[in-house]
């Protein structure tokens, strides 16, 4: 196997080229999905036989637990390769997606209190669904606050590394505890192995929002790596003739 | 890949899964005390401590809701299949509330085995439909067996 594009990712110079070609189609997308997606689920999608209307939150809840997870794997995975090639872009990826998945960790408990009020009665019971998503969400609050307090940035990276990998045990048990343990968090309806327990008219604009809330992430990671790439590599060549470059388009 | 980066990457996965043992062997430990309520088996078959405020849950069993005409309280009852337990309530119930419906009541057992509930949840399911669905389902008799597809699941 051809490992060399994994190679050239430690070159913060060919990231910050190629994030430049790839940001504008991961924006685009993610905008036309994204409004796609609202506009079907919130006004086309049919009402719900028992929850009526207040089922569509689902399609921002949903994508936002999804992806609150997801970015919790690809923050273990980047520090796994931070500890193991000390990959210095490695780094990089796991502080700035840290916040953005603090935030969708915040959306999905949002809505889903926002969601259990009406529906079951309570905006918030410790069960092991909601009590292990909570768990999620500090462990972002402890990996950004690590990265913020510790001033050597090689140390921070070690430290927060260290701290992502060992947090993703928490993935299972998020994914699981709706099986192990009596919830009252309904089991998931999308299975990979089953058909989903919800007929096509709802779940493709879920779909829709699931690949929007995707794409907007990439467009968002990929900004926020740049300016950190050039923030960290303000010294190198490349990276003050592109401020400078940058500077005087703007002026 | 060297044998520096190779070892690396084994202390890495050995402290994963150390941590991952670890927790683990604490959740099967607090198993009892991470499930959210009891069910009615388990109550019947004394698994859940007497005195105290449990929190019971299963599905509302069909024409077993009494409502008292002057005040909110309610009657019902909850099963999971094999046993029941009386649940008595009074107040406002969720509007996902009916027969058939799982729900989560929290309160304390009084001396005749009947739980006095102080909050009632609905418990939604993974199934979602169109309300012409459903329409169309009862309409063919189908709804039966979707519910006891769902009692099936509750077992």
């Amino acid at each position: 196997m051809n490992w060399t594009w994994f190679h050239k990712l430690g070159s913060p110079k060919w990231f910050y080229e190629i994030g430049g070609r790839w940001l504008p189609w991961f924006g685009w997308a993610a905008a036309i999905l994204l409004l796609v997606g609202t506009v079907w689920g919130l006004a086309f999608a049919p009402q719900d036989y028992q929850q009526g209307n207040s089922f569509r939150i689902i399609y921002i809840h949903v994508p936002a637990a999804f992806l609150a997870q997801s970015i919790y794997v690809m923050l273990a995975a980047a520090g796994l390769v931070g500890l193991v090639w000390k990959m210095k872009l490695a780094d990089v990826a796991l502080q700035q997606a840290a916040p953005i998945g603090a935030w969708m960790s915040f959306i999905a408990l949002l809505t889903g209190a926002v969601w259990g009020k009406p529906t079951w009665g309570a905006w918030w019971v410790w069960d092991a669904r909601l009590t292990s998503m909570l768990i999620l969400l500090f462990l972002y609050f402890g990996i950004i606050a690590l990265g913020q307090a510790i001033s050597n940035r090689d140390s921070a990276a070690k430290a927060c590394a260290v701290l992502a990998i060992v947090g993703v045990v928490n993935i299972p048990i998020i994914k699981y505890s709706v099986e192990w343990w009596n919830t009252l968090h309904q089991p998931a309806t999308f299975k990979i192995t089953e058909k989903p327990a919800m007929p096509a008219e709802m779940w493709l604009p879920l779909l829709v929002m699931v690949l929007g809330f995707y794409c907007f992430f990439a467009a968002v990671l990929i900004m926020r790596m740049r300016l950190e790439v050039l923030r960290r590599e303000a010294r190198a060549s490349w990276a003050k003739a592109e401020v400078r470059a940058l500077v005087e388009k703007h002026a | 890949m060297n044998p520096v980066r190779k070892k690396r990457l084994y202390i890495v996965l050995a402290i994963l899964a150390g941590v991952g043992i670890a927790v683990a062997l604490a959740l099967s430990a607090l198993q009892q005390n991470i499930n959210l309520f009891y069910t009615p088996s388990q109550i019947a078959h004394g698994e859940a401590p007497e005195g105290t405020r449990i929190r019971a849950g299963g599905l509302v069993e069909q024409g077993s809701v009494q409502r008292h005409p002057e005040t909110l309280s309610v009657d019902f009852r909850v099963t999971d299949g094999a046993e029941t337990v009386t649940i008595r309530y009074q107040g406002i119930l969720p509007d996902l509330f009916r027969e058939g419906q799982g729900i989560v009541a929290l309160g304390r057992v009084d001396a005749d085995g009947v739980l006095v509930a102080d909050e009632v949840l609905a418990k939604h399911d993974e199934n979602y439909m169109p309300p012409e669905v459903t329409q169309a389902l009862e309409k063919s008799g189908m709804m039966k067996h979707y519910e006891g597809g769902k009692q099936e699941y509750v077992q």
